[in-house]
């Protein structure tokens, strides 16, 4: 199986559709200022639960959800808010899910980044590392029985959950069944607090593409172009029938796990380095350069907007009240109610 | 020998002699295959080799596609199935033995059985688990884990205790818009049998009156059913009627068929082939003891298995085990308060 880098990729994305630069360029912008209202609103004691956060992940991340269709499959981590946008999650509904409106997706069943919309195709996360991927799996093979073909699965993971059995069974069954399912690990050298070499002993995550049987592709998680490319060469091969994809982005989160947690861990001399760099600088110099500043700027008046109206909305909506709450964990409880009346 | 029922044509064939609690579970998944096209099979050497038990036998063939070999990944298994059901099929997975489903007991307790709560879409999928002892299958071949799945919510938890029940309750299983877990007991397998497949059920989530009394009532379930039955026997032959219940389903628990039974009789016993720690016959006597505490005339007690690891030696394993023997102990006991 080939193992694909960034810089040896030949095939460019379909151009007339999209134009790639604006259309990662707003949805990291929009994934950014509205994870940094949630830590406002974090400190301000207005979030339900915890909060965490992908800055520095969004190109990695918003690229995979970009180069999804509608129809596919997406099953994001904790630091895929730019996913989530670029596939179509609507900003309320993160909002909802942290505010706890009665209104999303989860109703305050469940919360923060544990949201998801089946009849959207987003995957709600539990939060054992790793036990997405199989499901995902799941899906795709249901699809392939359904006989509705061209789907593609996508699921988020990070270097620490790469470590679990979960992440290695899901992908060794997706691999066993051909299925189209993207894996995308955001290595960013630390699970939590726990360094790489405490995680694991190969020199790279991607060197495991191998061992799967499947197709591995490498890209600077900090590159927003790269992120791009990689990510709809990944989609686009597991869509032609190539087979799961792996691909492995090296990059900094640039934050602590949780708003709760200042990273103080990560090693100075990484934030410094190259893998250190926040993929929205790296986009926005690369825009005034090309004399693009004033879009990049434009992107970002109107995500603040956006994100100053979905928060207003959303903190008009109600709460959850346990009164009237349906507290049943089955369907089939009714099912019993109804038989013992009858 | 019974003969191998996959293919019969629903009670027409004359020369059918008998029909095996493990013929009742692969013709309820034949049936189901044949008349539902979400439903599909998964599980370790379920496909051509028919499953280490034969459950399907002869189905890989029949239904090709949708019998499907896993790899050795009871995690991924589940979860697998999970994906399956959020897409609107009805998986089937076989766990090799009971035991083995601990590997995969994140995917099920965490997330078939929440998905239901968390999003308000079903998660319909049958866990089947060959469980409970057999003679020298020792401790990891012969758990039985009703316990453990009753404990979470979100999941409806079978234990069938005759050839009628596993056929039947499979399919409901099947039908189900919840995670079910099918107990289903080995010692059962091949030795238990009945005349044909049944034409009618037990309604769902109802426990059953197998032998009327009116001296003490032995609540149990899957295999214990058969000891309770053999110890009420003996009981009879002493003037002591005993009247037993099959719980059938364990979760939901049929609370109102219990506290009839003791507004009967006054007394009970609760047994299970599972540890003594927790689980269905402490479940019972909880809810008899607090929700029937004036019908009693005597303490409400249990009988369990004892606790620790199932042995592996013939011997050690049926003392082990509540039998009719120790049963019937437990339930002069009671009497004699």
């Amino acid at each position: 199986m080939a193992i694909r880098v960034a810089g040896a990729l030949e095939s460019k994305p379909k151009k007339g559709v999209v134009d790639p630069i604006e259309s990662l360029g707003r949805t990291i912008l929009r994934a950014r200022v509205l994870e940094d209202k949630l830590g406002n609103l974090y400190r301000a004691g207005r979030i339900v639960g915890g909060v965490y956060l992908g800055k520095g992940q969004e190109a990695l991340s918003g690229a995979g959800g970009l180069a999804l269709r509608k129809g596919d499959i997406f099953a994001p981590l904790i630091r895929d808010m730019a996913g989530r946008l670029g596939f179509g999650e609507p900003m309320v509904d993160a909002l909802r899910a942290y505010l706890g409106s009665r209104l999303g997706p989860m109703k305050g069943r469940d919360g923060n980044i544990h949201r998801g919309d089946l009849t959207r195709g987003i995957l709600p996360m539990i939060s054992h590392l790793g036990a997405m991927v199989s499901t995902v799996a799941g899906v795709l093979v249901a699809k392939r029985m359904k006989g509705e073909k061209g789907r593609v699965g996508l699921t988020c993971a990070g270097d620490g959950a790469t470590s679990t059995g979960s992440f290695h069974e899901g992908l060794n069954l997706a691999a066993v069944e051909k299925l189209p399912l993207v894996v995308v690990v955001a290595d960013n050298g630390y699970a939590y607090s726990t360094p790489n070499e405490r995680q694991f002993a190969c020199e790279n995550l991607l060197d495991r593409a191998k061992g799967y049987g499947v197709e591995g592709h490498g890209v600077d998680g900090t590159d927003p172009m790269a992120c791009w490319r990689v990510l709809h060469h990944a989609v686009e091969r597991a869509r032609e029938g190539a087979g799961p994809q792996l691909v492995v982005g090296k990059l900094l989160r640039l934050c602590g796990h949780g708003e709760h947690d200042d990273g103080s861990y990560v090693e100075k001399k990484m934030k410094s380095s190259e893998r250190g760099r926040d993929c929205l600088k790296v986009m926005e110099e690369g825009m005034k350069k090309k004399g693009q500043e004033k879009d990049w700027q434009g992107w970002r008046e109107e995500a603040q907007r956006e994100v100053e109206d979905a928060v207003a909305k959303v903190s008009a909506e109600p709460v959850p009240d346990p009164f009237e709450e349906d507290w049943r964990a089955t369907q089939s409880a009714g099912m019993v109610e109804v038989m013992v009346a009858s | 020998m019974a003969r191998d029922p996959i293919g019969w044509d629903g009670g027409s064939n004359g020369s059918i002699v008998s029909v095996t609690y493990l013929d009742a579970i692969r013709s309820a998944q034949e049936k189901a295959l044949r008349d539902d096209p979400r439903v599909f099979i998964y599980g370790q050497d379920v496909g051509r080799f028919g499953g280490a038990f034969k459950a399907t036998k002869n189905l890989a063939e029949r239904f090709p596609g949708r019998v499907m070999d896993s790899p050795i990944s009871e995690d991924a298994m589940v979860g697998m199935a999970v994906g399956a059901a959020m897409e609107g099929m009805r998986p089937i997975v076989e766990m090799q033995f009971a035991d083995f489903s601990t590997v995969g007991l994140n995917q099920m307790l965490n997330h078939a059985a929440t998905t239901f709560w968390r999003t308000g879409k079903p998660c319909p999928m049958v866990l089947r688990l060959p469980s409970g002892g057999t003679p020298g299958s020792g401790p990891f071949h012969s758990q039985s884990m009703e316990a453990i799945y009753s404990h979470y919510p979100g999941i409806v938890v079978m234990t069938p205790a005759t050839v009628e029940d596993a056929y039947t309750m499979l399919l409901e299983a099947i039908e189900l818009p919840d995670p079910v877990v099918f107990c289903e007991h080995k010692l059962l397998y091949y030795h238990l049998k009945s005349e044909a497949l049944p034409e009618s059920a037990v309604p769902a989530f109802r426990a059953r009156v197998v032998r009327a009394g009116r001296d003490i009532t032995c609540v149990t379930y899957s295999a214990m059913v058969h000891e309770a039955v053999a110890a009420a026997e003996e009981l009879a032959e002493e003037g002591y009627e005993v009247e037993v219940v099959d719980l059938r389903t364990v979760k939901p628990l049929d609370t109102d068929t219990v506290l009839a039974s003791v507004a009967r009789t006054g007394r009970l016993l609760a047994v299970g082939e599972s540890w003594p720690w927790g689980g269905a016959s402490a479940e019972v006597v909880a809810r008899v003891a607090s929700e029937g505490f004036e019908l009693l005339d005597a303490p409400p007690k249990r009988l369990n298995a004892k606790d620790t690891p199932i042995p592996y030696h013939p011997n050690l394993w049926a003392a082990h085990r509540p039998t009719a023997v120790r049963i019937a102990a437990g339930l002069r006991e009671v009497l004699r308060y």
